[in-house]
């Protein structure tokens, strides 16, 4: 591999916003036909440097070369052609349009003065062939799977010819089985000596796909592997700097009195279908399943955000089958959703109004409030859970653990009897997770019903005491901690 | 520039907690005052201030309901033509039926409040856009207004209820500009210090956060398209009071107005940030630029250029500062 030559280098990279220094001289090769995996904690310094690859940022200091030139693209365009093509993290396609459209858009092939459709669609088709798509490039975005709407963005950047693609955080929204189609594109490509950089915090995948690993940490580069395949912990230390005790901290035992019980419980989409569990006091329920198994319909059924089509809810024997999420909250069953930034916090409001909206009724028995008033009650709760910040800041400058934070402190001043957690750690880095596991914990220990949701396999195995795992709206089984691990989960789930 | 924006911020949350957000518009109005207060001397008068109190009356009501519905992050496009039908309700009911005013006049008010449950229903039961259901209530509330009539005007109400709009008690308030300061502590009141008013901003910041977060959105939301209608009616009634009849033409694009106002005061479009105290100080531009550029002798149609400049103005200022 050293003898080759590498497509792209980078040496002293620097960049500061005013005094903030967020790269401090990074230097990188990337050779043709591998895959780097970028990694690091939110915050080391992985999209700035992406963003200066991809020209959508100027670097303060530093040189670039790309094939043996300097290297300075002045924006993304110029970036673009000369082969580095970059795939955001949200999609940046146009629902409406073809994919022939999409993949060309803003330089759609002419032909005397009008769009050349034909040339178009042929030269998409064979885009999306390359990538093993057999989609006609005349279909609408709209209603793709997110999977399928990737591969459509790389497909766009190859019709670029490029020959470096930086991926960002690709299978985020992906299921198991997208997840490997969009691997075996990666092989693909990687075989015709495509250059990849991989960011992505599913460690999981890395040891799967990459070819080397760079670690970032504080912005710059702190460790590199030559090979993927490096233990997790490994990786995970040199991420946060230090040695991790244990990634998740001792469960509490749970007492055998039940909380919550969920009897043949049925959506009216179908999303699942005759759903029977329990969760005991102080237990931690996990609930595990691919993309598209049920989890999320589930679960927000339960905390009454969508409808019930059959079956019942009982809390402690009491069958209180909740209509509404105000019905929900009101018997103490609240839910931290799956989309923070959608459904958690009111990113342009602060961190003492998002938590006021929840205990409006607390805050004010009489219906009369203040700021000051609702300020005071947040400062108390960001005390008591830990969030990192003051009651007037936006919650949209928190990073993704403390906003985290903050939809669950509103929720645990109102002492719910039961917690369901989707995907609590999606998004949010490594250091700032255990403190997440943390508070599940110590919900748990205060006599708490917590439900968690998770994709992350690792987590859902490491927080609960029992795990569900469901499988294409149905439940696969129930399984105890001891019988739980990853091979006996995924058995289940891809029932 | 920085720095100034800090310090209006301050400003803004220390001595006025209830302008936050629009020091700019405020900063905005006094500009306007100084401006006009050398270029007239007839501006800066007791006489001229009570003047300007009294034609924002009419606006200053309105711009309260538009508010609300703007700060959940919707539109009222049928306000005026709902003001025209409560007028017209109005007229009919007391100078063609004979009803007194005290009855009269909550059934008028009856009348527009209904608009807004309609248009509320629409909205939240039929998931149409609110933008079209008020403009279909627009229509359909303008063709009603003139269908009690025909067309015409109705003259003839009892004596006193001008002088409402003519008296000064204490030669100070008449009683319409006693109705719309009322409304305005009420709106600022309830906005800051309501359990009700505080989860408009959360619905209109994000209303799938304000649902999980045990906001009944659907039922705050009918609230507010009738709340809005009520006030288009009473502000019906007050310009009644001025003109001492009804007309069925009145309140053409008055809700183009109301919007203008809340948009200059700094509530934003896409809902979950601003309030009353800005709206106040948008009615004020409002009504001190039309006062202002009269005693200048400014014709009609130029003023119509220079509010659409001030409009322009006022939110590429607010969004130029909020980008900062």
């Amino acid at each position: 591999m050293t003898t080759r030559s590498p497509i792209l280098s980078l040496r002293g990279i620097q960049k500061s916003y005013g005094p903030i220094k967020v790269l401090q001289g990074v230097d990188l090769d990337i050779y043709p036909g591998e895959v780097v995996a970028l990694l690091g904690e939110n915050g080391a310094g992985k999209s700035t440097l992406s963003n200066i690859i991809s020209g959508t940022v100027q670097p303060s200091a530093g040189e670039m070369t790309w094939l043996g030139k300097s290297y300075t693209p002045a924006d993304p365009r110029a970036a673009m052609d000369e082969g580095v093509g970059m795939i955001h993290q949200e999609l940046k396609l146009l629902p409406k349009l073809s994919i022939a459209e999409n993949v060309f858009v803003g330089r759609y092939p002419m032909k005397a003065g009008r769009i050349d459709r034909k040339a178009m669609e042929d030269r998409a088709r064979r885009g999306l062939r390359r990538l093993g798509l057999d989609i006609s490039p005349d279909r609408l975005v709209e209603g793709l799977s997110t999977g399928k709407q990737q591969l459509i963005e790389i497909a766009k950047a190859l019709t670029l010819n490029a020959r470096l693609l930086i991926l960002d955080e690709p299978t985020a929204a992906l299921g198991g089985e997208e997840t490997q189609l969009l691997f075996q594109q990666i092989e693909r490509l990687r075989a015709e000596g495509v250059g990849i950089i991989y960011i992505s915090h599913r460690l999981e995948e890395i040891r799967q796909i990459a070819d080397r690993i760079v670690v970032m940490r504080d912005g710059a580069k702190v460790q590199e592997f030559d090979s993927g395949d490096v233990p997790i912990r490994t990786i995970v230390e040199a991420m946060v700097g230090r040695s991790l005790e244990r990634m998740f901290p001792a469960l509490p035992t749970p007492t055998d009195e039940v909380t919550l019980e969920v009897r043949s419980l049925s959506s009216p989409s179908n999303a699942f279908r005759d759903i029977n569990f329990f969760v005991r006091k102080g237990e931690v329920f996990g609930i595990a399943g691919l993309m598209g198994a049920g989890r999320t319909e589930l679960v927000r059924a339960i905390t009454g955000a969508d409808p019930i089509s059959g079956g019942e809810v009982l809390l402690r024997g009491k069958a209180i089958t909740p209509r509404s999420p105000i019905e929900a909250i009101r018997n103490g069953i609240v839910l931290v959703p799956e989309d923070r930034k959608l459904q958690g916090v009111v990113l342009e409001h602060s961190i003492a109004e998002n938590i006021g909206y929840a205990n409006l009724g607390e805050i004010a028995p009489s219906g009369w409030l203040s700021s000051r008033r609702i300020q005071q009650f947040a400062e108390g709760c960001i005390r008591r859970f830990g969030v990192k910040g003051r009651g007037g800041q936006n919650a949209s400058e928190l990073s993704g653990g403390n906003q985290q934070k903050v939809v669950l402190a509103k929720w645990l001043a109102r002492k719910p009897q039961v917690v369901v957690l989707d995907e609590p750690t999606r998004g949010i880095d490594v250091g700032a997770r255990s403190s997440i596991y943390d508070l599940i914990m110590d919900l748990a220990r205060q006599g708490v019903a917590v439900i968690v949701v998770s994709s992350d396999l690792e987590e859902v195995l490491g927080v609960s005491s029992r795990i569900m795992v469901m499988a294409k709206g149905r439940q696969a089984g129930i399984l105890n901690r001891e019988d739980a691990n990853d091979v006996s989960v995924m058995e289940l789930a891809t029932i | 520039m920085a720095a100034l924006a800090k310090t209006q911020d301050v400003v803004g949350r220390r001595m006025l907690p209830s302008l936050r957000g629009a020091t700019g518009p405020l900063i905005g109005l006094i500009v306007l005052c100084v401006f006009l207060t050398f270029a007239s001397d007839k501006f800066l008068s007791v006489r001229n201030f009570l003047n300007v109190l009294d034609q924002i009356t009419v606006l200053g009501v309105m711009a309260v309901g538009m508010t609300l519905v703007i700060l959940i992050g919707g539109i009222d496009l049928a306000v005026g033509s709902v003001m025209a039908l409560a007028m017209m309700v109005l007229g009919y009911l007391n100078i063609m039926a004979g009803v007194p005013m005290w009855l009269a006049i909550p059934l008028a008010l009856l009348v527009a409040s209904l608009n807004g449950l309609v248009a509320g229903l629409l909205i939240t039961r039929f998931n149409v856009p609110a933008f079209i259901a008020t403009l279909a209530m627009m229509s359909i509330a303008r063709g009603l207004a003139n269908m009690i009539t025909d067309g015409q005007q109705l003259i003839g109400f009892p004596a006193w209820f001008n002088t409402m709009a003519i008296v000064r008690f204490g030669g100070f308030l008449t009683l319409t500009v006693a109705v719309m300061l009322v409304v305005f502590i009420v709106g600022l009141l309830y906005l800051r210090y309501r359990h009700g008013g505080r989860s408009l901003y959360a619905i209109g910041g994000n209303a799938e956060v304000a649902r999980l977060a045990g906001i009944n959105v659907n039922r705050a939301t009918v609230l507010v398209y009738v709340v809005s209608s009520l006030l288009a009616g009473l502000s019906g009634m007050v310009l009644a009071a001025r003109l001492d009849s009804v007309q069925p033409s009145s309140g053409v694009s008055y809700e183009l107005d109301a919007i203008a106002a809340v948009v200059i005061g700094g509530t934003s479009l896409s809902g979950g940030t601003g309030g009353i105290g800005g709206t106040i100080i948008g009615v004020l531009i409002i009504g001190v630029l039309r006062n202002g550029l009269n005693l200048l002798s400014v014709s009609p149609f130029m003023q119509q250029v220079i509010i659409g400049g001030v409009i322009v103005l006022a939110v590429t200022a607010e969004t130029y500062r909020k980008r900062k």
